[in-house]
């Protein structure tokens, strides 16, 4: 694709009638702005660049393609199925606009759970200094096209020393062909709160769409954020997510991110452990089978000393489907004693199924603990041996042990009724597989 | 114990086997008739394991001769999961970790599984749990074993402890134990073979692999058989392993060959 192209691609999908209103509070119309004048600038990357080498999205630039502004006539009886028992509070966007009749907000002075363009005029002090301030857009495009068609989006404002116990639930819900939303996630933990946020794409059609969401964590001193991220779109979906957390001193995010659907999908997740003491754990799966991509990217930034920081990934790949993982662990200088692992974990169930896995370590400090490690194989004998000599056939075997595989990630998950759901997922398209 | 009405379960002859085009057994002949416990004793690579992975139907072994009956059925017609559900049972030397599932789901799976192929009821999990609760009393096993996933993290005596309780769940016609002993201390050992003695009925046949006298202390075998070199060259009583521990297992070796020059 050369870069006419490319930008007459981009202009079409800025132009989506009719134009966003305009916002009462400045900086949010300045923001905007930027972003538009960056996307005139960007072009969506192919596989000549580096960090896209082995994803190429040029499927997406042929798609005609229309942002929805419309709101949605589902009720709650079409999604109930997807709700979580446990969540007290759920915000529901359809095809990328908010959907206030599905949704269970929160706004009683204690955590606030609501959608941005509600809140934006009501706390700007607590919003503007987080607001596209954690994403890179400047340098991302589909960062950039996100900022650009900012309006709405999920606001969680847990406030100092809140500890919410009831998980919240963000739930994306993809309903027309050839649309494109721009979910936008803005999580601000204050100093010593604690949160679980859960992010959630389902579609209810299977025809392609394109879903390019951003999401940005905030975490102040000695908060404590649990963020799992589901992505079960469609199978004909173009998923393309952003997300940027910021860790203050002794702030920990533990994440557990699950890719299921999309004909191609990308996560570019980056925290940043910006001062002393924090910790990160950063969990992935893609499990995807026929001609699915999956993509990972993420970066964890050591930049000030005593962090510590763990990630598992996992891949598990059928039919002709391909994964990639890139993960980078960056230790800047002075951030001494950071202690870091990583491991990615790759199971290939035939013989047409790929993965590429790059670790990369750039350390700049003398005194760390930095453990890394990748493996890709495919199920193991002597394992599938001891299943059958227990009477189970060689298929319930493999499906077995690629669920026990993948089912590790899943265990993560620090609420019961999703961890099940998707334990019953993955049993079923393990079952299906290859 | 040696019964009058007993029925054939195993019958092997000239079974010969090799793994990576090395050969391992050289013409085995067995014969396990229902209520026996056989002893399979050895030095290290006379073949023993290799042996009692070919009867559960490894596929890392090719047979290249001979023939197995099982209970009058070519055994080498059948799967490994079949043959596990005809009634072979190995527990294995070094058993499985599988992280990611729980054990209590694992034996039940493989025990519905089995039941529903001998065409018997099949148990919900709450059912299963009291059944399955009430054969780990036989181990003396806590039941917070069941909440583990299979194996992970266990000792070497409580991963021999689910071994035999799979044994007692899928309540096989022919067990064959591969070092059940190995890696048990002395109260472990009591434990595994109490546990193995009460299961052991007059319709069925248990063998025994291992290296050491010791187990046999606790499960009294009929049958004593000495491999070396892929075939099977002494068979006697249980007195049998009592002079092997006494005496070790060269002069088998060497009354062996001299046996055969005499005959040659």
């Amino acid at each position: 694709m050369n870069i006419a192209n490319s930008s007459g691609y981009l202009d079409r999908l800025l132009q989506g009638p009719p134009p966003l209103p305009a916002s009462p509070l400045a900086w949010f119309n300045t923001l905007r702005a930027e972003a538009v004048d960056r996307v005139g600038v960007l072009s969506v990357p192919t596989t000549r660049d580096e960090g896209w080498r082995f994803t190429d999205i040029s499927p997406l630039t042929k798609l005609s393609l229309q942002s929805v502004r419309t709101a949605s006539s589902l009720r709650a009886a079409d999604i109930e199925r997807f709700y979580l028992a446990e969540a007290a509070t759920r915000l529901v966007f359809v095809d990328g606009v908010y959907a206030p009749q599905l949704s269970s907000p929160a706004n009683d002075g204690g955590v606030l759970v609501t959608n941005l363009s509600t809140a934006v005029t009501a706390h700007p002090a607590a919003i503007k200094p987080h607001l596209g301030r954690h994403i890179e857009f400047r340098n991302n495009i589909f960062a950039a096209l996100n900022t650009a068609f900012l309006h709405d989006g999920a606001l969680v404002i847990v406030p100092r020393n809140a500890a919410v116990a009831a998980p919240v639930h963000l739930l994306f819900i993809a309903t027309q062909k050839e649309a494109a939303s721009y979910p936008r996630c803005l999580v601000v933990a204050e100093s010593g709160s604690a949160v679980t946020v859960i992010e959630d794409y389902i579609a209810l059609q299977e025809e392609a769409y394109f879903t390019n969401a951003v999401t940005e964590i905030a975490l102040a001193d000695n908060a404590h954020v649990n963020h799992v991220r589901v992505q079960r779109d469609g199978g004909q979906a173009f998923h393309i997510a952003n997300c940027a957390v910021s860790l203050a001193q002794a702030s920990r995010y533990h994440s557990v991110s699950v890719a299921l659907g999309a004909r191609i999908s990308r996560y570019d997740l980056n925290v940043l452990l910006a001062a002393e003491g924090a910790e990160c754990t950063i969990d992935g799966l893609a499990l995807i089978a026929e001609r699915q991509l999956a993509d990972s990217h993420t970066c964890i930034d050591h930049a000030k000393p005593h962090g510590v920081s763990r990630q598992l990934h996992k891949c598990i790949v059928g039919g002709a489907a391909h994964a990639v993982f890139n993960g980078k662990i960056m230790v800047r200088p002075g951030a001494q004693r950071t202690d870091s692992s990583q491991s990615s974990r790759n199971l290939l169930l035939t013989g047409k199924a790929q993965v590429d896995t790059t670790p990369q370590l750039e350390i700049f400090a003398d005194d760390v603990k930095c453990a890394h490690g990748a493996t890709v194989g495919q199920l193991d004998r002597e394992e599938l041996f001891y299943l059958q000599s227990r009477g189970l056939s060689d298929a319930t075997a493999r499906n077995l042990l690629t669920y026990a595989f993948g089912a590790e990630i899943i265990a993560r998950i620090p609420v019961a009724s999703l961890r099940h759901r998707l334990e019953q997922t993955v049993l079923e398209q393990t079952t299906r597989q290859p | 114990m040696i019964a009058q009405d007993s029925k054939t379960l195993l019958e092997v002859r000239g079974l010969c086997a090799t793994v990576n085009a090395i050969e391992i057994l050289k013409g085995i002949d067995l014969t396990v008739k229902s209520g026996e416990v056989h002893a399979l004793m050895g030095p290290n690579g006379s073949g023993k394991s290799t042996f009692a992975k070919v009867l559960a139907g490894h596929a890392a072994y090719e047979i290249t001769g001979g023939t197995v009956m099982f209970e009058g059925k070519n055994l080498f017609e059948l799967a490994p999961e079949e043959r596990a559900r005809a009634g072979v049972f190995l527990a294995f030397q070094y058993p499985i970790e599988i992280p990611g599932v729980a054990n209590s789901q694992f034996l039940r799976l493989t025990y519905n599984t089995v039941q529903a192929q001998r065409g018997k009821d099949e148990l919900d999990p709450l059912e299963f749990d009291d059944f399955v609760r009430e054969k780990m009393k036989l181990l003396e096993m806590n039941p917070d074993f069941l909440d583990r996933s299979v194996n992970e993290g266990f000792s070497g005596g409580e991963k021999k402890r689910n071994e035999i309780l799979q044994m007692a769940l899928l309540e096989p016609r022919l067990a064959i134990l591969d070092e059940t002993d190995s890696g048990l201390d002395i109260d472990a050992l009591r434990v595994v073979a109490n546990g193995v003695n009460q299961l052991a009925t007059k319709d069925n046949a248990i063998m025994l692999v291992t290296h050491y006298q010791r187990l046999l202390n606790y499960i009294v075998p009929d049958f004593v058989h000495v491999m070396d070199a892929g075939r099977i060259i002494k068979t006697g009583g249980k007195e049998l392993a009592l002079e092997l521990e006494t005496r070790g297992y060269d002069w088998v070796g060497a009354e062996h060959e001299a046996s055969a020059r005499v005959t040659a």
